[in-house]
């Protein structure tokens, strides 16, 4: 079990592919990094991914892409002190940017779910995978 | 390449024929002399364990998240990869070992969606493809072939 998982965390898209995943960060981001699999962020969170692995920040909050074994690709957000030391740590590192005149089209409304609170996420599944 | 280090890397449990593949890979590889770890995640590794309780056929049964991160961290590495997957998510995790490791990787694609998987895959892997779900047979002996041509 990461770190994620016992922070308080929003869910902006569940079990969906990484792809996807990864176009949701692009289009919902005021600022987008790449980085490689395996990318560390907070405590000992290591990204699993599909290169480019995208990370984004919107305000204070860092959104990232978190891929279960049995669930597929969510796509995750965290707003508190530690997400501001991650997003200032990709500004000063140099990653990849994209500019925003790339951005892609945006996903169809139905792959999009509301943001959910972790503990509603993750009780009823019980970390089986 | 007797004797390389060798990743068995499992992945949801969900389609039945992988833990009997997983077994059978296992068995046949160590008795071939390769040094042979299976990393599963936590439903994976209870079958495997409750199928193999005296740990005959599978001698390293390792957590899957904690050795892809003792690879990104240099604590480890592997000769051979043979990742198995059936849904995005295992593909997902098999190219960021291929991004992660210098292993050369065999993707073993299976259950009702393997060819279109198989063609989503990015990364320079020999793919072993077998639209099975419950008959593990076309698969156990794709992957034969493949061990015979490894021992060439």
């Amino acid at each position: 079990m990461s770190c994620i998982e016992q922070m308080k965390y929003t869910i902006h898209l569940e079990k969906t592919s990484f792809k996807d995943a990864r176009e949701y960060i692009e289009e919902n981001s005021d600022e987008v990094y790449y980085v490689s699999p395996g990318y560390k962020i907070f405590k000992d969170y290591y990204i699993i991914g599909i290169p480019p692995v995208v990370v984004g920040a919107k305000g204070n909050a860092l959104i990232f892409t978190y891929t279960k074994p049995c669930h597929g690709s969510f796509v995750l957000s965290i707003d508190d002190e530690d997400s501001v030391k991650e997003i200032n740590r990709l500004r000063e590192s140099g990653e990849q940017k994209e500019p925003a005149s790339l951005k892609r089209s945006k996903l169809s409304e139905s792959s999009k779910v509301s943001p959910a609170s972790y503990q509603d996420m993750w009780k009823k599944e019980d970390l089986e995978s | 390449m007797t004797g390389a280090n060798l990743l068995l890397m499992m992945r949801c449990p969900e389609v039945p024929i992988q833990t009997s593949i997983a077994l059978y890979l296992s068995h046949k590889l160590t008795k071939l002399g390769f040094d042979v770890t299976v990393a599963g995640t936590v439903a994976a590794s209870k079958l495997l364990k409750v199928s193999d309780s005296d740990g005959y056929y599978v001698k390293k049964l390792v957590d899957l998240d904690k050795t892809i991160v003792d690879i990104i961290e240099k604590r480890t590495d592997f000769d051979i990869c043979f990742a198995f997957m059936h849904n995005d998510a295992g593909m997902t995790y098999a190219t960021t070992v291929s991004a992660i490791s210098q292993t050369k990787m065999y993707s073993i694609v299976f259950g009702r969606n393997a060819e279109a998987l198989a063609e989503t895959i990015e990364f320079d892997c020999e793919k072993i493809v077998a639209q099975d779900v419950h008959n593990p047979v076309r698969l156990k002996n794709k992957l034969d072939k493949v061990m015979e041509e490894i021992m060439k």
